[in-house]
């Protein structure tokens, strides 16, 4: 199937390793052109499947559904818990590396 | 020059009022708890922790979705979409893509006295993200940031408007309309201040009579009514100026800044698919019954436009002083309130509903202006209100005492019967004491006694404008104008 596939352009790799935030080396870069591409044509096995007249699923467990809790707070976890695993920290708050205007929500 | 009609459509997020979060159960209550306080494996992002949904925020959204004409999803789920910021531990926002629990809704406005109809294309669930504090490193000058998890997965509903509106004043009654909405239904408390209730706007204009959408334009930071305005009055002075000189609108997320009172860019808007949404495998689809809708439908409330249009059918107000009184719930129960204890104190009356509403929105309006606290929270309280009016139909007090005694109970709120009697704003009704007054200016003032005498009646209103000088005020203007002709004529 690999040989059937384009190989992915340098390009492709370096624009979705910026999407991850992961910084990658030319040689890493020339390494993952070869493994995401045979990665691709692993799934794109489900192409060759034939869905017509097949009834889309929006999720991949439909026999489970509406789970839903009652609206009930509890107890989090303490201060010193919450920040055990934090790389840096700076009185009781996460301190990270400065942030572009994110925008989102 | 060509003349452009602006496109805008609105996207407002608001927090849910819960007491937990919308997919854990930490305390969802942030503003005042101490940093990082109110937070669990599921909100850190913690491997091997799975979310549930809130079941209070799901109605609370379908009672919104109701509140504003949409049709509720049968089957709706929940979506990942990639988000890279610290703001969020778990390097996405559970929020839905294409099935929202809301959708094809619309707002009913007035603007200048027209009708406006504006269409909600959907309202979504999702989950608020962390607070951000920007810090400056103090010896390098290295920017860095301060993270407080508290405020991620709060509850947050995204409202998003579909591109009907034409102007910046519509934009902001929509918005105006769409905040006292969810006050009066009760799922949020709507304060732009508090980070509760935040708006975006996208913005575009495109040459009258073309029907081809122009590029858009985002604005983000827009803190309050007034800067929403004014943003996107600015954005489409900009874009009107970029066409008119030939350039091209850059498609790309603006910000406003307040001091400036511009928009300046903040980068090119990231493709839709760089958040590559995919179905949250953590989270089984949700199937809403339609008999649950419908208990949910049992719970709307009178809305504000069923409000504003009873006061108008029931009490007889304008369609301007009923929109005033309605602004928010809490200010239309004051109103009512007022009312009520008038007619308790007074008994029926014809006109207690237009001076209610006078003193609510011009007299008591002014001073939550200067005192910037809304009406309903002041220390006066309505049954004072009534109190208030109540002696001045008795003409207990004149129109101008009574604002004297206003502006006093809305800071000390005491009641009006001692404030008037504290202050001594009491009309004079005493005729003795009145007929000394006006026995007095009549003496002093021959000239006009004499102009009297010769049959210029306005020498009479001379005379009351001097009593009530003299009187501070506070003589019955009535009984004045009486003895002023009653001692004039037995002159004669
Ligand atoms: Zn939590």
């Amino acid at each position: 199937m690999t040989d059937q596939l384009q190989r992915l352009t340098e390009d492709e790799v370096r624009r979705v390793a910026k999407l991850c935030r992961i910084g990658l080396s030319d040689e890493e870069i020339e390494r993952l052109r070869g493994e995401m591409t045979s990665l691709i044509a692993e799934v794109s096995v489900l192409q060759s499947i034939n869905t017509i007249g097949i009834e889309p699923t929006g999720h991949a467990v439909e026999e489970v559904h509406s789970v839903m809790r009652d609206d009930t707070p509890r107890i989090a976890l303490s201060v010193v818990d919450v920040l055990s695993n934090a790389p840096r920290r700076e009185g009781d708050y996460f301190r990270v590396p400065a942030v572009m205007d994110n925008g989102e929500g | 020059m060509t003349e452009y009609e602006p496109v805008i459509g609105l996207e407002v997020h608001a927090q849910l009022i819960t007491n937990s979060k919308m997919f854990c159960s930490c305390p969802a209550d942030y503003q005042s708890a101490p940093p990082n306080t109110h937070v669990c494996p599921v909100c850190l992002g913690l491997p091997g922790t799975l979310p549930v949904i809130n079941s209070e925020a799901i109605k609370k959204i379908i009672l919104t979705g109701l509140a504003l004409n949409c049709s509720i999803a049968e089957q709706t789920k929940f979506d990942r979409k990639s988000y890279p910021y610290p703001d969020l531990m778990k390097g996405y926002q559970i929020s839905q893509f294409d099935l929202p629990i809301c959708y094809d809704g619309h707002l009913d406005i007035d603007v200048d006295g027209e009708a406006r109809r504006i269409g909600i294309e959907r309202i979504h669930m999702e989950e608020d993200v962390a607070k951000l504090f920007h810090r400056t490193e103090a010896g390098s000058g290295e920017g860095y940031a301060l993270v407080d998890v508290n405020r991620a997965g709060v509850p947050l509903m995204e409202m998003v408007g579909r591109p009907d509106i034409r102007s910046a004043e519509e934009a902001r009654q929509y918005l105006v309309a769409y905040r006292s909405i969810l006050q009066y239904i009760g799922v949020s408390t709507g304060s732009m201040e508090e980070g509760s209730f935040r708006c975006d706007a996208n913005v575009s204009i495109r040459p009258k009579g073309v029907l081809e959408y122009g590029t858009k334009v985002e604005v983000k930071n827009m803190n309050s009514f007034r800067a929403v305005f004014h943003a996107i009055e600015f954005e489409i002075e900009r874009q009107s100026k970029v066409l008119n000189e030939g350039g091209r609108i850059v498609q790309e997320t603006r910000g406003w800044v307040e001091a400036k009172g511009e928009t300046i860019s903040l980068r090119s808007k990231e493709k839709a698919n760089d958040y590559r949404f995919f179905p949250e495998p953590d989270l089984p689809p949700l199937i809403v019954k339609q008999s649950w809708v419908a208990e949910i439908a049992e719970l709307l409330p009178e809305l504000p436009i069923e409000r504003r249009v009873r006061f108008e059918d029931e009490l007889g107000l304008s369609p301007y002083d009923a929109g005033q009184v309605t602004a928010s719930p809490r200010l239309a129960d004051y109103y009512e309130s007022v009312i009520q204890h008038y007619i308790e104190i007074n008994g029926p009356s014809g006109t207690i509903a237009k001076s209610a509403a006078n003193w609510t929105i011009t007299e008591l309006g002014r001073l939550s202006n200067d005192g910037q606290i809304p009406v309903e929270d002041s220390p006066l309280k309505a049954e004072y209100l009534a109190e208030l009016i109540g002696l001045i139909d008795q003409k207990i007090i004149g129109t101008s005492q009574a604002k004297i005694a206003a502006e006093s109970m809305f800071t000390t709120g005491k009641s009006a019967k001692i404030t008037v009697e504290e202050l001594g704003l009491a009309q004079i009704t005493d005729s003795s004491a009145i007929g000394d007054a006006v026995r007095e200016v009549i003496e002093a003032n021959p000239s006009a006694v004499a102009d009297y005498m010769a049959g210029k009646e306005t020498a009479a209103k001379f005379f009351v404008g001097q009593v009530m000088k003299v009187t501070k005020g506070k003589a019955n203007p009535t009984i004045v104008s009486e003895l002023i002709i009653e001692q004039l004529e037995a002159k004669k």
